[in-house]
């Protein structure tokens, strides 16, 4: 169980004599200026570095800095870790972290009962206290009983560690953070010195800032360590998990669809363009993507989020692998110039990394609605693509699929991602380049055998048309987004001809399902009771959730679909195989109405738009529902 | 001619017409430029297939289909985007962007704003009509106050845009303007578009004949040429109506006036200088009536170009080095996991 980290029944380890559970989960909550990101990115680097297996979930405001010590402003960051597979941020946390009495107010009762919450008192004076909304400090009352709460004060202990550094009283109060780690770090019985050398780079600029940020974090650390507190504040070992020999390192969603954009680009032998415009939750593609100039990356930051699948359009055209990125928004925004690459067959890999909508919606929160969006959402019949990606680590092949299909295909793909995996990190085991097979990208120098110059002639498998590079000599021709004749490309508005061109477009994409893999069952058998049917960021609970249930004797098996439009060819087939179909969705019921379309069968949809992931538990009551 | 530096074949104007029927109204203007580009293109001498024509909607957008290049007849207002992605992707093609006021102006004001302002190496052709063809005559972002249309049965009450005081504002760096009917003139304007690395803006005044002839008839019919168009000439003086007007600064308001030209005397006329930024602003704004409308060269200041900034900083930044991706791969701090340990042989 991914959350055993419960100290009654915590198998003991003779030779350190600290307890071992399976798998913590901690989160650490404070104001958005307390630097909690930062502390929990470090903490998972740390984790890492101890061989464990790991999920995290940060959880922010859309406010760059919101009011301080409301409750809007608190930020979050959760990591589940263990010496088991962790597939999840975690249910629920074992351990909470609250820098102020809003972020105890907003995370506490997210807290497992008879969990551990530390607690910085130091901030529990009247003016915190009331803009949290506490009328009396939770500290002195019964509040708090149904946890083991740790209050002391952490402002003080850290002004007193920092002081011979002779910071100001906010300076030095901003190395909180870091005394916090310390003592996370004691408590999870783990090696300061990566963190060390981190904080020396950090602030290379600044030594007394970095001296002082690690006399913080050793100030935390000797606290756990020395101070006579005893009652819950205890230390603990997680074993490294048994993992695949090689080599690892964390990695968010972001980065790895950027690196996978890249090894894409790198399998297709074609330089990438990347056009984009800035956008929660999905700049940080851009940012990866820009540093990385010596791969044959352009990025360009275009002026709005048409011009940025447009420059990519006629990237593609010139002949290398345009790429657009968004959200939402900005993939309606995109819409009409994702029919112009349809209606002109030209590869383009368009990224959406959903959040919560409609509108402007939930910037900063997950959710997977936009999968009507990405099917059906644009004029006309309009065929492309889609696939999705189901945790930060996948995201890297599914990048890869995607300039696959894009440019044996000739045809825009979407690729579904959300703002929980672009910001969430896992380890990640190091693929080498000879896991991936090389799909070089073909240029048509020469005219057909006849002579004739047929820029939409097409390839009889793939029904991709020939990709003419301008500069090609003796193949001049003219494309655009009129209906195109179906050889010549020239304009024709023949009804024959659009009915033609209608059909061979819906054809070329019906077909790609011939080109991916047969849809596998991730967990439990190929038949029987209960599937339970997922696609993105939903896998981790899903799987979970089926594992637990089998566990308790329950025919259940879980599907998890990469491929959305066209759907795998077995897919229809297999679902039928079961005797009931579960859909949980982060929206109110996409995927289950297109299963229902597609193939008629009677799947149940289990939605949930709250901004936050699901809960293993709360799938697993569906589950429990559905087997009634 | 030698091997190493080939130079295109030279071509006739034939050369540059596709096989495809041209289908504009019969009279439109749009003729008139489409044989005036085709008929400079041989004389510019660049390769037939490292031309590319994009343009966006409108009547004036299916200008691609009809030149023997490559084009690509994008979506309304997007032709700048589209060709930012085809320069950034291989500089050494010869992009021409076509578009109308409508196009250009309207839908796809923001990206003609960007491509102005980043500078990337294009000509830009703007078919100015004062009007919507294509969508049957609604009246457009650069039509005078009192354009009678279909959407305005009373007269349109917005003010109009001046494309050119637009792109100067925008941070053009060539602005030229000419007349859809000025066979003599229009090659030159072309060539020197075609010369200018950078954006070349390049308003034409093209004649709607069947949603709003004569538009521009005060000053392009040929009685009233001469006494209200100025042609400018870098370093000549500004003067017009065959020599006997010119263009004097007043100097106490920085505005300009028309003087009279006795005896030959231009003492008093401004020279153009195509370098000079409010110059050309002052003679782009030059309200008609009072003043003839200024056409030629405008303005004309080489800066660097967006898609040669671009390559030149990927080269500094990568320095001949290609990227290794297995390092790429496996940056930050890591960890190995051995494998388990096997039966001891």
């Amino acid at each position: 169980m991914a959350t055993a980290f419960q100290t009654d029944n915590t198998p003991q380890a003779p030779a350190d004599n600290l307890p071992h559970p399976e798998a913590v989960v901690v989160r650490f909550a404070g104001d958005s200026g307390d630097g909690m990101q930062l502390t929990g990115g470090q903490f998972t680097l740390s984790t890492a570095l101890a061989g464990n297996d790991l999920s995290t979930f940060p959880d922010f405001p859309a406010e760059i800095r919101a009011p301080q010590g409301t409750t809007f402003g608190v930020s979050a960051f959760q990591i589940n870790f263990g010496s088991i597979d962790i597939e999840t941020a975690g249910d629920e946390p074992d351990v909470l972290v609250a820098m102020n009495p809003a972020a105890l107010k907003t995370n506490i009762k997210a807290l497992r009962r008879g969990g551990l919450a530390i607690i910085d008192s130091g901030e529990f004076g009247p003016r915190n206290l009331a803009k949290a909304g506490y009328a009396v400090n939770p500290l002195e009352t019964d509040e708090l009983n149904d946890w083991q709460v740790m209050a002391f004060d952490i402002s003080a202990l850290t002004l007193e560690a920092v002081k011979p550094f002779g910071l100001g009283n906010k300076e030095s109060l901003r190395c909180k953070n870091m005394w916090t780690l310390g003592l996370a770090l004691w408590m999870f019985d783990r090696d300061r010195a990566p963190l060390i050398d981190w904080l020396k780079g950090k602030f290379a600029t600044n030594p007394v800032l970095a001296d002082a940020n690690i006399a913080a974090l050793n100030a935390g650390h000797a606290y756990g360590e020395t101070a006579e507190i005893g009652g819950p504040l205890k230390q603990y070992h997680v074993d490294a998990v048994d993992a695949p020999p090689g080599h690892y390192r964390t990695i968010t969603g972001g980065e790895s669809l950027a690196l996978g954009l890249v090894a894409g680009a790198h399998l297709a032998g074609l330089s990438m363009f990347f056009g984009s415009y800035p956008i929660t939750p999905a700049s940080p593609i851009l940012h990866h993507l820009a540093r990385l100039k010596e791969f044959g990356v352009t990025t360009f930051q275009a002026e709005d989020e048409i011009a940025a699948i447009c420059s990519a359009i006629g990237a593609s055209y010139a002949g290398q692998l345009g790429v657009t990125s968004s959200s939402g928004p900005g993939i309606a925004l995109k819409g009409e110039a994702m029919g112009l690459a349809i209606m002109t067959d030209l590869p383009l890999v368009i990224v959406n990394s959903q959040r919560g909508g409609p509108s402007t919606g939930l910037p900063t929160k997950t959710e997977q609605s936009d999968l009507y969006q990405a099917v059906y959402g644009r004029n006309g019949d309009a065929p492309l693509v889609v696939i999705s990606a189901r945790s930060p680590t996948d995201s890297f092949d599914v990048a890869i699929e995607a300039c696959r299909l894009a440019t044996q295909f000739m045809t825009p793909v979407m690729v579904l991602t959300d703002g929980y995996i672009a910001n969430a990190a896992e380890p990640w085991r190091v693929p080498d380049r000879k896991d991936y097979t090389p799909f070089p990208a073909h240029f048509t120098e020469e005219p057909e055998p006849d002579g004739r110059v047929l820029p939409y002639a097409r390839d009889p498998e793939t029904l991709g048309r020939r990709w003419i590079r301008p500069g090609t000599p003796g193949l001049m021709h003219r494309i655009g987004g009129i209906e195109k004749a179906i050889d010549t490309g020239n304009i024709n508005y023949e009804p024959a001809n659009h009915q033609a061109m209608t059909d061979i477009r819906k054809a070329k994409i019906d077909g790609v399902a011939k080109y991916i893999p047969a849809q596998a069952v991730d967990v439990g058998n190929e038949t029987g009771t209960l599937v339970v049917v997922g696609w993105g960021s939903t896998y981790g609970p899903i799987r979970k959730a089926v594992q637990r249930a089998r566990t308790q004797g329950h025919d259940v098996a879980h599907v998890h679909i990469r491929y959305l439009w066209p759907f795998p060819a077995n897919l229809g087939a297999l679902l039928k195989g079961f005797d009931k179909v579960l859909v949980p969705e982060m929206n109110t019921g996409q995927l289950k109405t297109m299963l229902r379309d597609q193939f008629l069968v009677d799947a149940r949809p289990l939605n949930k738009v709250s901004g936050q992931p699901f809960k293993i538990s709360e799938i697993e009551a569906a589950i429990a529902e559905m087997l009634k | 001619m030698n091997a190493i530096t080939p130079i295109a074949p030279a071509t006739t104007p034939n050369d540059w017409a596709s096989d495809q029927e041209v289908r504009w109204c019969p009279g439109c203007g749009d003729y008139a430029v489409l044989k005036a580009v085709q008929r400079t293109m041989p004389d510019i001498g660049t390769a037939r297939e490292n031309t590319v024509f994009v343009s966006g909607i409108g009547c004036s957008s299916r200008f691609p289909y009809y030149m023997e290049t490559y084009g690509f007849h994008t979506i309304h207002g997007r032709a700048p985007a589209i060709a930012t992605g085809i320069k950034l992707a291989n500089p050494d093609l010869d992009v021409w962007i076509v578009t109308g006021d409508g196009d250009g102006l309207s839908i796809g004001g923001n990206h003609m704003l960007h491509l102005l302002r980043r500078n990337l190496d294009v000509q830009l052709l703007l078919f100015n009509n004062e009007i919507y063809g294509l969508t049957k005559g609604q009246y457009s972002p650069t039509s005078q106050i009192g354009t009678k249309s279909p959407t305005t049965p009373f007269g349109s009450v917005d003010r109009p845009l001046s494309p050119c005081a637009f792109a100067m504002g925008a941070g053009a760096r060539f602005v030229a303007r000419t007349i859809d009917t000025a066979q003599k003139n229009m090659p030159e304007v072309l060539k020197r578009a075609h010369a200018h690395k950078g954006t070349s803006f390049v308003e034409i005044f093209q004649n709607c004949v069947v949603y709003n002839d004569d538009v521009f008839a005060k000053f392009t019919a040929k009685k009233a040429a001469p006494a209200n168009q100025i042609w400018v000439e870098h370093g000549a003086p500004l003067l017009f109506d065959n020599g006997s007007k010119g263009l004097r600064l007043d100097r106490d308001r920085v505005r300009l006036s028309v003087i009279d030209i006795n005896d030959g005397d231009v003492s008093q006329v401004l020279l153009h200088d195509e370098t000079n930024h409010l110059l050309a602003q002052l003679l782009v704004e030059m309200p008609f009536g009072e003043f003839p409308k200024a056409l030629g060269v405008l303005y004309c200041d080489p800066a660097p170009s967006f898609e040669t900034e671009v390559h030149v900083q990927n080269e500094r930044i990568t320095a001949g080095r290609s990227g290794d991706l297995a390092a790429l791969l496996s940056k930050g701090q890591g960890w190995d996991v051995k494998p388990a340990r096997g039966p001891n042989l």
